[in-house]
């Protein structure tokens, strides 16, 4: 008879019902998006701060140079002295005064220019003084060598190059970073998996040593499949976890930005920088134009693929990783014991996932990127960053994904079969902590 | 066939280390067999390979007259010495799941666990989690968890360490009346004395062999060493003590003037002690006359001693 489902069953339940473990999954959805939240309603309170920078221009040179922009507004004043501009600017409460004083050239007008204000001032409104004054400057330079404004104008515009594959595919910039945000995004959530669930699994073994059930229950199942069990049953467990998480995080977070009225657009731009920000003069037909081309590009990371390897590639490394975990639960006696050994568990998933940010990215058919997608232990992770870029044809060779995933059941049924020995020997065994020179030795025990 | 279990020869390592070596045992049915021996002996080795918790290197065991197979797992309920329940599980969903690992079904075990929980009166506890309850309630459960199957074998190993006095009683009764309704029973233990009156079959163990083994009984007889203890009711303890000393091997004596009474402990040349009572009778008033039968632990230390084992 088969016991297997039954271990299954009741290392499922003793999980999903264990009181940490209900309310870590229904807290933290609620703790991430409201940090989310949080975070989005602080930066948009931010920008919706107004400065009123008072201007006392008595300079030929600057005119209508500052425009009041969604965050600063200007304010002109005019025939008044430097000292009672100074006043009416803190009499009214303005954030700061920008003086422009008479001189017979920009140059010393710009030399000459002081910013006044209460406090030290913020850097961003620094930066957009002397972004305004800077332009003026260059502008006037130029202007010098012979440029006309217009002329200048079109200097000033910027350059995007185009990119495209040797069979003449043209490509979109910035694809490259959805990608690796998608393939990031995958290895990522097999790290974090194998790192909580494989814990589990460890402190339910331990959990069974120190309560001393474990002889109770070996004497009625193998100790393999009381081992297959503790791991699937957990997994299937962390599954339901992450299912909560996903489905109520995304209703939580819909919610919160439709209650607190949040752009959800404003939760990026904080990544974007100034100069993609101004430079807005793109013509519409372009950006139709490259909305295609991303929608063309991201409709051909081979999604279904990629899901099918993820499967595939997050069970077989799961398994690896939760039977070490499992091994090590019951070399131990307590879990202050486990840290020795826990560390070099972590070290490939860890190597994994920078190896994978800086090296897969940029390269993701480099040498250093195949050799860790071939390795076992990175290759989960590894393989499924270097899988947005495609299949065969410009992506992963075909021999490689295949010999990777070889290497990878080979690995698996060489550590479960390890993992197994560890295990039935190390449950049975109280006392001190072993070595690795012990572990060693447990593995030529005869069963 | 009458033995329930049978080992052959049994021979079990680990790394450099002989666990047991050449074990040979026959435990008959329906009888309580006592597997004694000091710490580390190979008692709990031995009773992992019945179980197939580890298997031998050497040997063979035959359970019923059949080579053991996983199917007997469903037949014998093991008490192991290193014992528990999961803290945070409820009593019922606990002892149900450990009832099906053994093979019952749901439905069967639920029926009888609820006699089990009645006969001991536990009942209210289905609900409760271990870890609410006290040590001795554990305790219960944890038997009611091994004999819940009805296994034609029950071992115990170490059975009454642990227990409280008053269930390792409650414990002691439900075990014989097992036996009388047609268990085999072992008990392995290293408290020798704590299991004897309990034994009909003992075998001792010791330093992965088996030293000895038989029916209890016979092996007292075969271990008796013509040790008598007697009591003398007498006006003068003092002078018969010196006559004794002259005539037999006094072993030890207790007396007290004032009470008029010599108890002594006499070793005897053979098992003929009718000379020594004759002898007795014409001094005076036998109020004590027994032939003292070795312990197990006696027995133990003579066996070894025996073997030329010698202890450092």
């Amino acid at each position: 008879m088969n016991k297997l489902p039954l271990i299954i069953k009741r290392e499922y339940l003793a999980k999903v019902r264990n009181k940490s473990f209900v309310i870590m999954t229904f807290l933290s959805p609620i703790l991430m998006v409201g940090m989310i939240l949080l975070i989005a309603y602080l930066t948009q309170l931010n920008d919706n701060e107004k400065r009123i920078i008072a201007v006392l221009n008595e300079s030929d040179f600057f005119s209508n140079e500052f425009v009041t922009s969604q965050a600063t507004s200007y304010v002109n004043f005019r025939d008044i002295s430097l000292e009672q501009a100074k006043d009416s600017t803190m009499n009214m409460g303005y954030y700061g005064l920008i003086f422009l004083p008479n001189e017979v050239n920009l140059e010393l007008v710009a030399k000459r220019s002081f910013f006044y204000s209460k406090e030290a001032p913020s850097s961003i409104v620094l930066d957009k003084l002397e972004t305004i004054i800077t332009g003026r400057l260059r502008q006037e330079r130029l202007r010098e060598l012979g440029l006309s404004t217009k002329e200048y104008a079109e200097m000033d515009r910027t350059y995007d190059i185009n990119i495209a594959t040797f069979d003449g595919l043209q490509n979109v910039k910035g694809i490259n970073e959805i990608k690796a945000v998608i393939g990031g995004a995958f290895g990522y959530l097999i790290m974090m998996f194998i790192i909580i669930y494989g814990g589990f699994v460890m402190r339910s073994v331990i959990e069974e040593k120190t309560s001393r059930i474990i002889e109770v229950i070996i004497s009625s199942v193998k100790p393999f499949h009381l081992m297959m069990g503790k791991i699937i049953g957990t997994s299937l467990a962390g599954i339901t976890q992450f299912g909560i998480w996903i489905i109520s995080g995304g209703i939580l977070l819909f919610i919160g930005l439709a209650i607190f009225d949040i752009d959800p657009a404003s939760l990026t731009k904080g990544g974007m920088s100034p100069g993609m920000a101004n430079n807005s003069s793109v013509d519409v037909d372009a950006v139709t134009q490259n909305i295609q081309l991303y929608a063309q590009e991201i409709f051909e990371i081979p999604i279904f693929a990629m899901l099918a390897f993820f499967i595939i590639y997050f069970v077989l490394g799961y398994l690896i990783y939760s039977s070490i975990y499992a091994a090590i639960g019951a070399a131990v006696d307590n879990e202050t014991d486990t840290q020795q050994f826990i560390f070099p568990v972590i070290l490939p998933l860890m190597l994994a996932i920078y190896v994978g940010f800086f090296s897969v990215f940029s390269n993701p058919n480099g040498p250093i990127a195949v050799a860790f997608s071939l390795f076992p232990l990175t290759s989960p992770i590894v393989m499924l960053m270097r899988l947005p870029w495609g299949i065969g044809d410009g992506g992963v060779p075909v021999w490689q994904l295949v010999s990777s995933i070889l290497i990878l059941i080979a690995t698996f049924i060489g550590i479960v079969w390890i993992a197994a020995k560890i295990y039935r020997v190390g449950i049975l065994m109280y006392g001190k902590k072993p070595s690795y020179k012990e572990l060693f030795k447990w593995l030529k025990y005869s069963s | 066939m009458n033995n329930i279990l049978v080992t052959t020869e049994v021979t079990k390592q680990f790394g450099n280390h002989t666990a047991l070596k050449n074990v040979s045992l026959e435990i008959p049915k329906n009888s309580i067999y006592g597997l004694l021996g000091p710490n580390g002996a190979g008692k709990t080795t031995l009773i992992r390979i019945i179980n197939q918790i580890t298997y031998p290197d050497k040997g063979q065991v035959y359970f019923n007259g059949e080579p053991l197979k996983s199917e007997h797992i469903a037949q014998i309920g093991y008490l192991p010495e290193e014992r528990g329940l999961y803290k945070s599980m409820k009593v019922g969903e606990q002892a149900l799941y450990l009832a099906q690992l053994k093979g019952l079904s749901k439905a069967e075990a639920k029926r009888r666990l609820t006699y089990w929980f009645e006969k001991l009166e536990i009942g209210d506890w289905w609900n409760k989690k271990i870890q609410e309850l006290s040590k001795g309630m554990a305790q219960k459960i944890q038997f009611v968890v091994t004999v819940l199957h009805e296994p034609k074998l029950l071992i115990f190993d170490e059975p009454f360490s642990g227990f409280d006095p008053i269930n390792a009683n409650l414990i002691k009764e439900q075990i014989l009346s097992l036996k009388d309704n047609g268990t085999s029973i072992i008990f392995s233990t290293h408290r020798m004395e704590s299991v004897e009156e309990l034994c009909e079959y003992i075998a001792l163990i010791h330093r992965s062999e088996k030293i000895l083994d038989g029916k209890l009984s016979d092996i007292k007889k075969a271990y008796k060493n013509n040790i008598f203890r007697i009591g003398m009711e007498i006006d003068d303890p003092v002078s018969l003590l010196l006559e004794m000393k002259d005539k037999f091997q006094v072993m030890d004596d207790l007396f007290d003037p004032k009470e008029r009474q010599l108890d002594c402990t006499i070793q005897l040349p053979s098992n003929q002690s009718s000379g020594l009572l004759q002898f007795l009778g014409e001094r005076g008033n036998v109020n004590g006359f027994m032939e003292t039968i070795p312990s197990a632990n006696d027995i133990f230390i003579k066996a070894v001693k025996d073997k030329g084992i010698v202890h450092e």
